[in-house]
């Protein structure tokens, strides 16, 4: 027997509308399955999962905090996704540009003034930019593939910060914990209202995804990416130049995750630890595909998987079970998104063994 | 088997009121249609009449809107094309869905059933392709295959399936003459075993050539069915369009004016293991003239185009002028602020995006040549979507682009229509300088030869203007200069009534008048 997949005639505008709503749908009812089997009330799991963290003022704080980078990441990932240029290092670049960041209030500390922030926020993209423009050199004149150098990168990221926390950057006060020095005040992100925690990450995110959004509606560039992702050889006919739009790409969304980066530190943690990401990096690629690749549906995607990140920690509470279920549910929404979109425009075959019929009947 | 028990002119297919909507628009409208057992159905009509829908309905690539399908007496839903391959329909679509890294034996089991082994396939596929005077190296890979030897991969596929009725879209728009020669006998060998052939062309004298019987749509509908032989190539052409094709008339053209284009001794080497490397190259276009390059596909033609194009720059920058400047080095689009306006071959993916609407296909040729018109914003370079899509309209309506929405996207418009849209885009900006490659390929007769009208009509203007074509009758229409190349080399430019098609064919040969001496192909 073969399964294929065969393009559809006709795509269904209606479903091609519904289906994120679907992916969801389905999510709830495999997440729910999951906590039965774990001995666990469905209903009431998915209810202390989805709905609590949205009932209450400090926990929606909470879900501004955590959507922020996902927002931020994930847009720079569309433009990135949609000129072809698959950049999986985010996560790599989050974590570089959060330490370039840093430099100015762990090793420059006693230097305190307005510029501090506006600085730091700067060298954070910079940070991230930098660390994308590997990938990016390697592809452009080398012809490897981004995905490998990008995904590799992020290793190299991870145990770069986790060996400065313990050595070159540890604070000298702080008992041999693997920890920087706290942040002074004139390097923290102030809050964005009054209400609560939410700091100015979010307000970044939401700026970005606007702005972004404008570029690629309205601008002669947005129109570039465009082109460029559909067709390199058109690209050319219009003049458009592919090596230069890696180069764009990849430098404009490691920017935008170096700024995450230092937005999460500088706003919510203020301080560098050995693990500053809950893999925020890798999440906001399903952020980007369940948004479609527009940055306002990235808004409302990045929202919905924060939502995950804060039911998970919410379960494990009330539950007493793992943080691994927020894992299975984004793993099933990222699969249940994409075998959506696929089953819109494909139907499946089951292909039997029948050699040699190719008589008329038997046909419907 | 059914079949045999059936008198022998009952139908093998049957349409009846066949109907496809796309939203409002009826690309085919109530279409009644038989054929017969055995012969060879030519579908004939003018572009985006609806001839590639039908068939495609057919085969079960599109879903028809309403009506019935009757298969050998039978009605049927066709839903997919395994469906039509199991009834006996084959088909050979025009643009090729092969797979160039794999061997021709490769590419033939992806479209089998499973199971069976490699070998057995490669062995079939080449008797079979032998039987039918196809002969194809099942070993070889797709890559270095000729586009008429790609096609028999299509064929030969459509064949292992032992088909009932084979359709054929626009099959002979990229062979050579010869090429297109064994086709018909092949063609001629299937319908001697009481195969069906629907066959579809915009080359009237061909279908006079090889089919029984025609029929003749029009804007979705059927208006028309007759004898192709007892017609004439003027009286087809009549029936599809509705009124009498225009000549194009070349007269009153201009005397030379100054030489617009220019390459000296142009050479680059080849970009990929399968291109062709130009060699010296040497030609100039003067205002008021019509160069035209003859010569079979795949000899360095679009290795040409990319070169003067700017699409890939060169090394030197003076071995390409355009009025007297040089730039070898300069990009497509410098080249076009410079007056120069380009039509590719391939139009889905080179030319075009087929996703993107008409008005941004315009954007992609222009964007830097009517930066001031389409363009706002300063630096942020907004993208004036009211004056592109009112330059779109206009250029629609000069070329007579026929379309199912006022900006559809590119690829919903059929491949005649899309032709027309991409060269009329180009003139209406009145180019100094116009380079086009394969003008009217799978364009109908009343639209090529206002294609090639408009072409004579910008020399006339006082452009200078570069066509490369594959066909003959093409050429010698429009033409006032001609030189053929052949294995990345072009021969002495001739005045086009100094040359005959023989001439021309000697020259295909490689045997330039001047060197004397052929130089020996190079061995692969
Ligand atoms: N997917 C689609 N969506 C909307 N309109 C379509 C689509 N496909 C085809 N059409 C329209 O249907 C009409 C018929 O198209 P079709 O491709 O059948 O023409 P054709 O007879 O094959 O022409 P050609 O000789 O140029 O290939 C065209 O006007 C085209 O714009
Ligand atoms: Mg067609």
């Amino acid at each position: 027997m073969r399964i294929e997949l065969e393009r559809r005639p006709d795509v269904s505008k209606l479903f091609s509308i519904l289906s994120p709503f679907i992916a969801l749908g389905l999510t709830l009812v495999f997440g729910g399955i999951m906590f039965m089997l774990l001995g666990k009330d469905p209903l009431s799991a998915l209810y202390s999962f989805f709905i609590e963290p949205l009932t209450e003022v400090w926990s929606l704080h909470e879900l501004a905090i955590k959507a922020a980078p996902l927002i931020l990441i994930a847009v720079g990932l569309s433009v990135c996704y949609r000129s072809n240029n698959w950049n999986i290092g985010a996560e790599g670049q989050f974590i570089m540009g959060a330490i370039a960041g840093s430099i100015l209030p762990v090793v420059f500390y006693e230097w305190q003034s307005p510029l501090v922030l506006p600085l730091m926020m700067l060298l954070g993209m910079m940070g991230g930019a930098l660390f994308a423009a590997i990938p990016a050199f390697l592809k452009a004149h080398l012809n490897t593939n981004e995905i490998l150098t990008s995904l590799m990168l992020v290793y190299v990221a991870q145990l770069f910060l986790d060996w400065l926390v313990r050595g070159a950057w540890r604070n000298p006060g702080g008992m041999n914990f693997p920890e920087t020095r706290t942040f002074d005040a004139t390097a923290i992100l102030p809050e964005m209202i009054a209400s609560g925690r939410a700091h100015w990450g979010f307000g970044f995110a939401i700026l970005a995804a606007i702005l972004i959004w404008f570029m690629m509606r309205y601008t002669l560039k947005g129109f570039e990416i465009t082109v460029l992702g559909q067709s390199e050889r058109a690209g050319r006919f219009a003049g458009f130049s592919s090596r230069k739009m890696i180069w764009f790409s990849m430098l404009l969304s490691g920017a935008l995750a170096g700024l995450a980066g230092i937005a999460e530190v500088s706003g919510a943690i203020q301080q560098l630890r050995p693990v500053i990401s809950p893999g925020y990096g890798f999440t906001a690629i399903i952020v980007a595909f369940l948004g479609r690749l527009n940055p306002l549906g990235i808004v409302v995607a990045g929202l919905v998987l924060a939502l995950t990140y804060l039911g998970g920690e919410a379960v494990q509470v009330s539950l007493q079970i793992s943080d691994k279920p927020i894992r299975v549910f984004q793993g099933l929404l990222l699969f249940f998104v994409l075998s959506c979109d696929t089953l819109i425009h494909y139907k499946i075959r089951m292909m039997w063994f029948d050699l040699t019929d190719t008589t008329a009947d038997g046909v419907r | 088997m059914s079949a045999e028990g059936e008198p022998a002119n009952s139908p093998l297919l049957a349409v009846g009121q066949l109907t496809k909507l796309f939203g409002t628009f009826a690309a085919c409208d109530g279409i009644n249609l038989d054929i017969r057992p055995g012969e060879i159905h030519a579908l004939l009509g003018e572009n985006g009449a609806g001839k590639s829908t039908l068939v495609k309905m057919l085969f079960g690539v599109l879903a028809p809107t309403s009506g019935e399908i009757i298969w050998q007496g039978q009605a049927v839903r066709i839903n997919s094309p395994s469906t039509a391959r199991k009834l006996g329909i084959g088909m050979v679509f025009q643009h090729f869905s092969l797979f160039e890294a794999l061997t021709v034996a490769e590419n033939i089991a992806l479209s089998m059933n499973p199971g069976v082994s490699l070998s057995r396939i490669a062995k079939e596929a080449s008797d079979l392709s032998h039987a039918y005077g196809l002969p194809l190296d099942p070993n070889a890979h797709v890559a270095d295959l000729s586009v008429g030897e790609r096609q028999r991969i299509e064929i030969v596929r459509a064949l292992l399936q032992n088909p009932k009725l084979i359709i054929l879209d626009e099959p002979t728009s990229v062979l050579t003459p010869q090429e297109a020669d064994r086709l018909f006998e092949t063609l001629n060998k299937l319908k001697a075993e009481g195969r069906s052939v629907l066959y579809i062309s915009h080359r009237l004298e061909e279908v006079q050539r090889i089919c029984d019987r025609a029929t003749v749509l029009r804007h979705g509908k059927v208006t028309g069915a007759c004898d192709p032989r007892k017609e004439t190539p003027s009286s087809l052409a009549r029936m599809m369009v509705g009124s009498d094709v225009a000549h194009v008339s070349a007269e009153g053209t201009s005397a030379k004016g100054a030489v617009k284009l220019e390459a000296r001794h142009l050479s680059a080497s080849a970009r990929t293991p399968f291109a062709v490397s130009l060699k010296n190259i040497c030609l100039k276009v003067h205002a008021g003239e019509v160069l035209a390059i003859a010569g079979v596909a795949g000899n360095g033609q679009g290795e040409l185009f990319d070169a003067l194009s700017g699409e890939y720059p060169v090394a030197n920058d003076d071995v390409i002028l355009i009025a007297d400047k040089p730039v070898g080095t300069r990009g497509i689009n410098a080249r076009r602020l410079m007056g120069a306006g380009f039509v590719p071959e391939e139009r889905h993916g080179h030319a075009a995006v087929s996703a993107l609407s008409l008005s941004d296909n315009l954007v992609l040729a222009r964007s830097q040549s009517d930066r001031r018109a389409f363009l706002g914003g300063g630096v942020l370079g907004l993208i004036r979507q009211d004056a592109v899509k009112m330059a779109a309209k206009r250029i629609s309506e000069a070329m007579d682009v026929r379309k199912s929405g006022e900006n559809p996207p590119a690829g919903s418009l059929s491949g005649g229509n899309l032709q027309k849209f991409i060269v009329g885009r180009e003139l209406d900006r009145q180019p100094t300088v116009l380079i086009v490659n394969q003008p009217t390929w799978g364009v109908d007769a009343g639209a090529a030869s206002r294609i090639r009208q408009a072409l004579v009509d910008l020399a006339k203007s006082g452009s200078a203007v570069l066509v490369i074509s594959q066909d003959l009758d093409e050429i010698f229409e429009v033409a006032t200069e001609i030189a053929v190349i052949s294995e990345g080399r072009l021969s002495d430019i001739y005045p086009a009534s100094d040359l005959s098609r023989e001439k021309i064919g000697l020259l295909m040969g490689g045997m330039y008048g001047k060197t004397g001496t052929a130089e020996t192909a190079h061995a692969h």
